[in-house]
């Protein structure tokens, strides 16, 4: 009965946020082409021979980058930055006071820009096979499946952090900053510029104790057919969103009674 | 026995305030050390509030109404004392407390900007659990009594700020709440739409014995909607009761004016013992006790040749404007 209702909110919630998302369509399309940071990393590598030193033949390289890129897509996070605003602005107070926690309109804004996302992505996807034909492959259905678990798991674990650095706003009216600080951990321990297996193996290890080579380099291995650890890399996804979420729960719940209702 | 809907005990607030000094030197100062001191907004405070009761909260800016009613709905945290509304303790914002209570903030808005307002209506709906067919019935009977039935399917961005406030308080009260807290929701809107803002509250109050608390800085809100108000000044209250016995006790004086036929008639009326405020050859303004205008009235006419009278009140607004700078009433 509780998940019934709670799917029917959240079913609504979706359904008005993704209204609200085809207003933004053509915003949504130059975000979708801004986030090819993955296919000039792809030139850099591939043009410098940078794969053989990590053993990774050209073709596999383009189809992590064009994963990386998928999965950046749908997992792509920018919740501390709408609390911040709304929190600033006293948007955050009628929001308060109804029986559904706000994060849920943020997550349900970030679903349906993912679905808003998807045509687009795959017109970048379309023009990608077509200038490396060589690269074009077929997962199969079980691949596809875990993959898309994995990146949805990826956002659960980027939002779940933004929210967590979100709710310091309760504290300090700048909690984007703080967020900032993570800016370039996540830029370069994600596989986002280049996959975790091209470091030295010494600071792997430590790489992969942290949440970032789960956010792009798992699921975007997983997806391209790479050689990857499925088993420990679900753990640890797992593992960080058990981890993540009761801090998550701590501090909203301290920091809602910090609210000062300021804007409002 | 009308039982009480919110009971406040002992309640206060403090928040912690940063200064700065000017200048480019209290700039540096202030990035390196900031200052800040806890300012107490409100100040130990009481009151019940009845179930069904329409009360106006009055006071200056910056008196601390709106931290009031901030803490009564449950957005904020009190420092000190307690409240319960409806038996809950706000600031826990359990689902079924929310469910009753609604805020209305004039100028904030929830609706989303860029839909229709009958799709924040739907989305409301959901978040408190009501079917399609309940909401669709709220909705038709909420907006025929709003007279909003044509900018349901017209985006928000697109509305003007009156049926913007009127698809706000729609969308606010989708879940038929029974307390509402109304934090100047007339802000901003023309005389026609306060007018019907009015009325509306009025009628729900009226149908559902919903309880209304309400700030406004326009006076008519109050006087129009509300039996009691609750004066705060610097964060304690320095008046609770009935409107009309606080406008009585402010101004305990009516001002008649006497259209005499002759200036002997003037004269004579001077001469009388009534207090002259001022005369000129056939016209006299005296001030009257109000609990003596009755028979103040009947000597005049009975005594002199009076042509015409006009009995003044002070405006209303005058008086309130009293109620903002004094400390205790």
């Amino acid at each position: 009965m509780i998940s019934k209702l709670i799917n029917r909110k959240i079913i609504t919630l979706l359904k008005v946020q993704y209204s609200n998302m085809l207003e933004y369509r053509v915003e949504i399309a130059l975000w979708a082409v801004s986030g090819i940071i993955p296919f000039f990393m792809l030139n850099i590598w591939t043009s410098n021979n940078l794969n053989e030193s990590i053993n990774i033949s050209n073709v596999m390289l383009s189809r992590y980058f064009l994963c990386a890129f998928f999965v950046r897509q749908f997992s792509v996070v920018w919740v501390v930055f709408s609390f911040e605003e709304d929190s600033l602005l006293g948007k955050v107070s009628p929001y308060l006071i109804q029986p559904l926690n706000p994060f849920f309109r943020y997550f349900a804004q970030h679903i349906a820009e993912q679905i808003t996302r998807f045509p687009f992505a795959l017109i970048i996807s379309f023009f990608f096979f077509i200038f490396n034909p060589q690269s074009l492959w077929m997962p199969s259905l079980a691949i596809l499946i875990l993959s898309t678990i994995s990146t949805f798991l990826s956002f659960l674990i980027q939002f779940l952090i933004q929210s967590i650095i979100a709710c310091l706003c309760f504290w300090t009216e700048k909690a984007s900053s703080i967020e900032r600080l993570l800016f370039i951990p996540t830029l370069f321990l994600s596989g986002l510029l280049a996959p975790i297996a091209s470091f030295p193996e010494y600071i792997k290890s430590w790489i992969y104790l942290t949440p970032f080579p789960y956010l792009i380099d798992f699921p975007a291995n997983l997806l391209s057919g790479n050689e990857t650890n499925v088993g420990g890399g679900f753990s640890m996804q797992i593992l960080w969103i058990l981890l993540l979420f009761p801090v998550f729960r701590k501090i909203w719940s301290e920091g809602t009674k910090k609210y000062t209702a300021m804007g409002s | 026995m009308i039982k009480n809907i919110i009971e406040v005990k002992n309640l206060s607030k403090s928040f912690d305030i940063s200064s700065k000094e000017e200048g480019l030197k209290g700039t540096i100062k202030h990035f390196f050390r900031r200052q800040t001191k806890s300012l107490k907004v409100i100040k130990d405070i009481n009151f019940e509030i009845k179930e069904g009761e329409i009360v106006g909260f009055l006071g200056a800016n910056g008196a601390g109404k709106t931290t009031i009613l901030k803490m009564l709905c449950g957005l904020i945290y009190p420092s000190e004392g307690s409240i319960l509304v409806s038996d809950y303790l706000p600031f826990r914002r359990k689902e079924n407390f929310l469910k009753k209570i609604t805020l209305i903030m004039g100028q904030k808005q929830q609706l989303i900007w860029d839909l229709p307002p009958i799709e924040s209506f739907y989305l409301n709906a959901s978040i408190y659990d009501l079917d399609k067919f309940e909401a669709k019935r709220r909705i038709k009977k909420l907006s025929d009594m709003l007279e909003i039935d044509d900018e349901l399917y017209i985006p928000v961005r697109k509305l003007s700020l009156g049926q913007r406030m009127k698809s706000e308080l729609l969308a606010a009260l989708i879940h038929e709440p029974s307390i509402l807290f109304l934090d100047e929701p007339t802000l901003g809107l023309d005389i026609n739409a306060q007018r019907n803002l009015r009325k509306f509250l009025q009628k729900y109050n009226k149908e559902t014995n919903a309880t209304i608390c309400l700030t406004s800085h326009y006076m008519k809100d109050i006087t129009s909607l509300c039996k009691r108000v609750i004066c705060v000044h610097n964060g304690s209250i320095s008046y609770d009761g009935e409107l009309d016995q606080l406008l009585k006790d402010l101004s305990p004086v009516k001002e008649i004016l006497i259209v005499c036929r002759s200036e002997e008639d003037v004269i004579r009326i001077a001469n009388s013992g009534f207090p002259v405020k001022n005369k000129t050859k056939n016209e006299i303004t005296i001030k009257v006790e109000n609990k003596h205008t009755t028979c103040s009235l009947r000597t005049i006419l009975n005594n002199f040749d009076v042509e015409d009278l006009y009995i003044n009140e002070p405006p209303i607004d005058e008086i309130i404007g009293k109620v903002l700078i004094k400390k205790r009433l």
